[in-house]
């Protein structure tokens, strides 16, 4: 699903990413972990095509319409309602049976009753949650995940446990965090971004 | 026609957006009024109408460039701009939605300020409004995709104006020309031609302004 | 890479001595124009130097649509450089026309000379040009942006030739006239050697300039691996 040769990614002289080669095979379940600045979240950007590496290759066997992605920003409009937003972005990713997807998503990840209210009235938690619903909206084949669980409260981290235990196997699952151990049984590959620099 | 659809969405959102914040079309209205008031004392007591005619064309750009520089705030605050470009779409569509807001902003700002200039200074005709149609299509258009660019730049709000300006001459050109000159004709002809080319132009590139 | 940069000697070279025949025979051997007596031969410079400058400004579109078309970082490179070259011809064709100015007219600039405000907008569009590049954190980035709007201004150059004609229909009315130069044979031989030493001072100049970039580049890459 991917393969990277000799990646690497410089911002301006600074080199984030240096020679890193990788592969995650279909259904793979990659945690990626390392200490700030160790470019997990360079590296997932990479993989969304968001980024282009400065050096080597990266291959991604899915096109833009199968990646989710979550990045440390939300990416939600902060004064459009949940519902609005989702249904944005529900038209660009072009899902079928739009309204109901996004019924069942904010159900499940307890957003429903404020569906009609603007992202700026939320807490912390309800945004991450919303942001999960964006990335999951479209059913993506390769799930794209960079600390999903911060900001999270844990009702919802409980929620998205459970997700990403009903999704394993099932999807490509590239996650970065800081608490490893919690995903250490979902886990079907690890990478130190620390040790690989 | 999915890609049409994909820009009604997202220039539905923009115009939602703007509803919601009501921060960009207020201050544009009361800028360009205010310019226009400027312009009278800035006229010299044996001004023509010419010349109030030609400062017109300064008011609309500027408030155009106040305009662009928040056309792409809110996707610049919060890296939306990212959302938006990893969707499957095309992304010219974003380009053309987001210039159809602004044209939509403009057009709201202009229909403020062509009569405050008939009331001010003097008389507006067909030709005139013509002329403002056609610049605001090019303003738009290559407004929008230098607003993208100093976007993702450091200084912002200090480098639009100054990747506008230049390429907002002929513009100009093109306006005061249609406004004072004997044969308007020649300068409306301009303006399209101007339009036609940075148009698509513009929609062929936004694409590598967005991406990397 | 090497570091012995041999096309930019041959052509600094060729510069030099295409630059020093042409000039002399510009002020020594070719004859005085009808119109405009002795201070026509600025014309020389002037004219040689601007169509360099148009020159510099397409070649740097040219790599600008390389950039992106294939994706190539080396073509960022050699953009910039070609723009930055075109924008020093322009400021040089601005001083010139300005000096020509002064002397057939007696001011230092004048509305109605077409090329020199041609020039002064161009120069304004490709100082915003490196604006934009030194407000931007160096990347993929950067460069495709550079190259969009190197792409524009090349565009932009008929469109304001265009846009400063049509402007003459409303502006005040320029006093100032010049005759095109009637060439006489003669007269467009130096103008042609003129004009090859400039294209070849460009070359030098583009060729050396890049050199040194490259050489920088490499330099902090090597300092970064050391690191």
């Amino acid at each position: 699903m991917i393969a990277a040769r000799g990646l690497e990614r410089r911002f301006g002289s600074k080199r984030i990413l240096r020679g890193l080669d990788l592969d995650v095979g279909d259904r793979d379940f990659l945690v990626v972990t390392g200490p700030n600045g160790s470019g997990k979240s360079t590296l997932l950007g990479l993989c969304a095509g968001l980024l282009a590496p400065t050096g080597g290759t990266i291959d991604v066997a899915a096109d833009r319409g199968e990646i989710g992605y979550l990045a440390h920003e939300p990416l939600v409009y902060r004064e459009l309602t949940a519902l609005e937003n989702l249904d944005l972005y529900g038209r660009l990713y072009r899902v079928p049976e739009r309204r109901e997807r996004i019924g069942m998503l904010l159900e499940r990840f307890l957003l429903w009753e404020a569906r009609h209210e603007r992202v700026s009235a939320f807490s912390r938690g309800m945004v991450q949650r919303l942001a999960l619903c964006r990335a999951l909206l479209h059913e993506p084949r390769l799930l794209l995940l960079d600390e999903p669980f911060t900001g999270l409260d844990p009702a919802g981290a409980t929620l998205l446990d459970a997700e990403l235990e009903a999704l394993r196997g099932a999807r490509t699952i590239v996650v970065s965090t800081h608490e490893p151990d919690r995903l250490r049984e979902l886990a079907t590959a690890r990478l130190d971004l620390a040790r690989a620099a | 026609m999915t890609y049409f659809g994909d820009v009604a969405a997202l220039a539905r959102k923009d115009l939602l957006l703007e509803l919601r914040s009501r921060d960009t079309l207020p201050a544009m209205l009361l800028f360009v009024v205010s310019t226009l008031v400027v312009f009278h004392f800035a006229l010299p007591a044996d001004s023509s109408d010419v010349a109030a005619g030609g400062l017109l064309w300064v008011a609309i750009v500027f408030t155009a460039l106040l305009g662009l520089t928040r056309a792409f705030a809110a996707e610049r605050e919060q890296r939306l701009l990212d959302g938006l470009v990893l969707a499957p779409c095309d992304r010219s569509a974003i380009w053309l939605a987001k210039g159809a807001s602004v044209m939509a902003f403009l057009l709201l700002a202009e229909a403020v300020a062509l009569p405050a200039f008939a009331l001010f200074f003097a008389p507006v005709d067909v030709t005139l409004v013509a002329a403002v149609l056609l610049a605001d299509i090019g303003i738009a258009a290559v407004g929008t995709l230098l607003a993208a660019m100093a976007a993702a730049s450091r200084a912002r709000e200090l480098l639009l104006p100054l990747l506008f300006l230049p390429l907002a001459i002929p513009v100009i050109v093109g306006g005061v020309g249609a406004t004072v000159a004997d044969e308007p004709a020649r300068y409306l002809g301009f303006l399209a031609l101007y339009d036609l080319l940075f148009a698509i132009l513009s929609w062929a590139s936004f694409e590598y302004v967005v991406t990397e | 890479m090497s570091l012995r940069n041999n096309r930019g000697v041959a052509l600094a070279s060729t510069a030099a001595l295409l630059l020093l025949a042409g000039i002399s025979l510009a002020f020594f051997w070719v004859p005085d124009d009808v119109d405009q007596g002795f201070s026509q031969r600025i014309f020389y410079i002037h004219v040689p130097v601007a169509l360099t400058a148009y020159a510099c400004f397409g070649w740097g579109a040219w790599k600008a649509l390389r950039l992106l078309w294939t994706g190539e970082v080396r073509y960022d490179l050699e953009s910039y450089t070609a723009v930055h070259m075109g924008v020093i011809f322009g400021i040089l064709t601005l001083v010139t026309g300005s000096i020509w100015a002064r002397i057939s007219w007696g001011v230092w600039w004048s509305w109605g000379e077409r090329q020199l405000v041609l020039f002064l907008v161009l120069f304004l569009f490709y100082s915003a040009y490196f604006m934009l590049r030194y407000s931007t954190e160096p990347g993929p980035r950067r460069e495709r942006m550079s190259a969009v709007y190197a792409l524009f201004g090349v565009v932009l150059i008929p469109v304001s030739f265009l846009a400063i004609r049509l402007a003459e229909g409303f502006i005040h009315p320029t006093v100032f006239t010049r005759d095109g130069p009637q060439m006489a044979g003669s007269m467009f031989f130096v103008f042609c050697v003129c004009f090859a030493g400039t294209l070849a001072l460009a070359g030098a100049l583009y060729a050396n300039e890049l050199l040194g970039k490259r050489v920088d580049a490499s330099l902090r890459e090597l300092e970064e691996a050391r690191a």
